[in-house]
């Protein structure tokens, strides 16, 4: 447990923690997949969760988005209790979740995939007798978007599969940037990327945090981790295993924790 | 379109590039190339008479082949729509022969046509059978019970009402049919389901890529029986103009149908891999079928011929159609 006090909460006024978990268990028959895991995300940061293979990440983030129900323990969002039945939940309460594969329809346009699900209606009779989808409406909303997050792509009625790896996975980033109101919630977005279009896609997570939306970010990747996340949540067996800053720790620290051959 | 542009977001494609790019105009140049052959060839086959002719042939099969778009829209296929049709014929025709209201008749015929197509939906959306087995399966189903109903042998069907779509009406020189303004109808406003409202970009999303439909929160299953409940209302609606065509209640008609709107549908440039296609593209598909038929018949050409014809170009569609698919 002391190791989970991170040196960082000494030296900073209280901040506002925006998703909270305590003590979250999760078990699968005999496998324990969350052994009474802590989780804390405060306002305007980014969060990499760190860990080895089946230490956990997935799972975390599965019961942080109600993608499955922990079998005990707490979730708060904002300070408050929550209990997600699925992911419709969560979306409702304003996380959003961008996963590894792509999450987009390649024969639609890019404004069309920001709105997926979530498609605006033309006003007056024509939108709510006719539900005529307000097409242009989207596309100017579309284009906005981008441009606020400064993400480069061609032309916004273009369908998606016409645009690289990158550019496809910044469509799914940008889309939760567009409706989380809380916080946005990414497993492994760049796993299926190279290296340019991982840049692409961190600059990308910097805007959104610039923006004052905090990012958890799962990643394997410890340069991209230590290029952009403000603190590790280090992830061991089931539990968190420290909380570290890029600053007072080094890769190899970090992986030291990981592996358990250290502590923080 | 990989390479960075100038300011983050382009302001819109170039008109050219949106027609060039449109699905529909390959299928439309075909047309148009198949028109000029027969035009040069015949002269009679431009005559407004002719083309009357021709969309009055075009209309069974070119309302059958909506309902079709929207079943391979979401990757699906239906091999039900002739056998969901003639459901419709038989039934509309036996109670009307046996004294009930014509109107009731033909509007618990085309109910029970859209009933068929929602127990296929929930077959596929609910047990999540492939859609090929489920109409397949919905297909020998009713033909050998229709032949039952009907012990059969085909019988007529005289009723004003029922053939009340085969009567025509003028329009320069037109003789169109009321089932041809129907299926045009029909055409528009489907067209505009799938094009103008949220339902028709999630029969897309969800031909395009199942999984990320769901996870931004579309009930897949909910939207894959309501496609499957209108098809089969547009497959009850064609029943009504079959009767206009031929007063005729033949169990054994229509056996070439489910071909026939799957051909409509490939030359019109849908995928049969779903979420890529559309309406336009199918009325075109639907007319060079029907201009092919006629064209070669006025030409006295073997109609086999058209067979022939039709599928080298479902398979030039079907190549195309991989080829993009492998490109992107
Ligand atoms: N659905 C499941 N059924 C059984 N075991 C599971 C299931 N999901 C995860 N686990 C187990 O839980 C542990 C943590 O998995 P996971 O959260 O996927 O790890 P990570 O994402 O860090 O690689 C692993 O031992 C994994 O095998
Ligand atoms: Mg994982």
């Amino acid at each position: 447990m002391s190791a989970e006090t991170t040196p960082l909460q000494a030296t900073e006024t209280k901040p506002h923690i925006v998703l909270e978990a305590r003590n979250v268990v999760k078990t699968y028959g005999h496998v324990t997949a969350l052994d009474g895991v802590d989780f804390e995300l405060r306002a305007g940061e980014i969060l990499a969760v760190v860990g080895d293979n089946g230490a956990g990440k997935s799972t975390l983030i599965k019961a942080l988005t109600g993608a499955l129900h922990p079998t005990s323990g707490e979730i708060l969002l904002d300070g408050v209790p929550i209990h997600f039945k699925g992911p419709l939940d969560a979306r409702h309460a304003g996380i959003e979740t961008v996963y590894q594969d792509l999450a987009v329809a390649p024969a639609l346009d890019i404004a069309s995939n920001l709105f997926l699900g979530r498609e605006l209606r033309a006003p007056g009779l024509l939108g709510s007798l006719f539900r005529r989808l307000d097409k242009k409406r989207m596309r100017e909303e579309a284009r906005r978007a981008m441009n606020e997050l400064k993400f480069r792509l061609p032309a916004i009625d273009n369908p998606v599969e016409s645009l690289s790896g990158g550019q496809r996975q910044g469509v799914a980033v940008a889309r939760a940037a567009l409706f989380a109101r809380k916080l946005v919630i990414m497993d492994e977005p760049t796993a299926a990327l190279g290296v340019r279009e991982t840049g692409q896609v961190l600059e990308l997570i910097r805007s959104i945090r610039d923006r004052g939306l905090p990012v958890v970010l799962i990643s394997h990747n410890m340069p991209n981790v230590f290029d952009i996340a403000d603190r590790i949540h280090i992830m061991r067996l089931g539990r968190r295993a420290a909380v570290v800053s890029p600053k007072t720790h080094t890769m190899n620290d970090v992986v030291a924790i990981m592996t358990g051959a250290a502590t923080a | 379109m990989t390479t960075a542009t100038v300011s983050p977001v382009e302001t819109s494609r170039s008109l050219k590039s949106r027609i060039l790019g449109a699905p529909s105009a390959g299928p439309l140049l075909v047309l148009i190339g198949f028109c000029l052959i027969f035009a040069l060839s015949n002269p009679r086959f431009l005559a407004t008479h002719n083309l009357s002719i021709i969309l009055q042939q075009t209309v069974i099969i070119g309302v059958l082949a909506i309902g079709q778009t929207l079943v391979i829209l979401t990757a699906g296929i239906d091999l039900a729509v002739g056998a969901i049709c003639v459901l419709g014929t038989i039934v509309a025709g036996k109670l009307v022969n046996l004294g009930y209201d014509p109107v009731l008749s033909m509007g618990f015929a085309i109910l029970l046509c859209t009933a068929a197509g929602l127990a296929a939906g929930g077959l596929v959306s609910g047990l999540r059978l492939p859609p090929f087995i489920v109409t397949l399966g919905i297909l020998g189903i009713l033909t050998a019970a229709l032949r039952l109903i009907s012990e059969g042998g085909a019988f007529p069907v005289r009723d004003p009402f029922l053939a009340w779509t085969g009567n025509t009406m003028k329009l320069g020189g037109f003789v169109l049919t009321y089932g041809v303004l129907i299926m045009f109808a029909l055409y528009a406003v489907v067209w505009y389901l799938l094009n103008q409202t949220k339902w028709g970009r999630h029969v897309y999303a969800i031909g395009n890529n199942t999984e990320a439909a769901r996870l931004v929160g579309i009930p897949v299953r909910r939207h894959l029986l309501s496609v499957y409940l209108l098809a089969g209302l547009i497959y009850g609606i064609a029943a009504w103009l079959a009767l206009g065509r031929i007063p005729n209640a033949d169990p054994n008609a229509m056996q070439s149908a489910n071909l026939d709107s799957i051909t409509a549908v490939v030359i019109g440039g849908t995928s049969l891999f779903g979420g890529r296609g559309g309406l336009i593209g199918t009325l075109i598909g639907a007319l060079i079928v029907g201009v092919l038929r006629n064209g070669l018949t006025l030409a006295g050409i073997d109609p086999l011929w058209q067979d022939l014809v039709t599928g080298i170009l479902v398979i030039i569609a079907v190549a195309l159609d991989q080829m993009s698919r492998r490109k992107s």
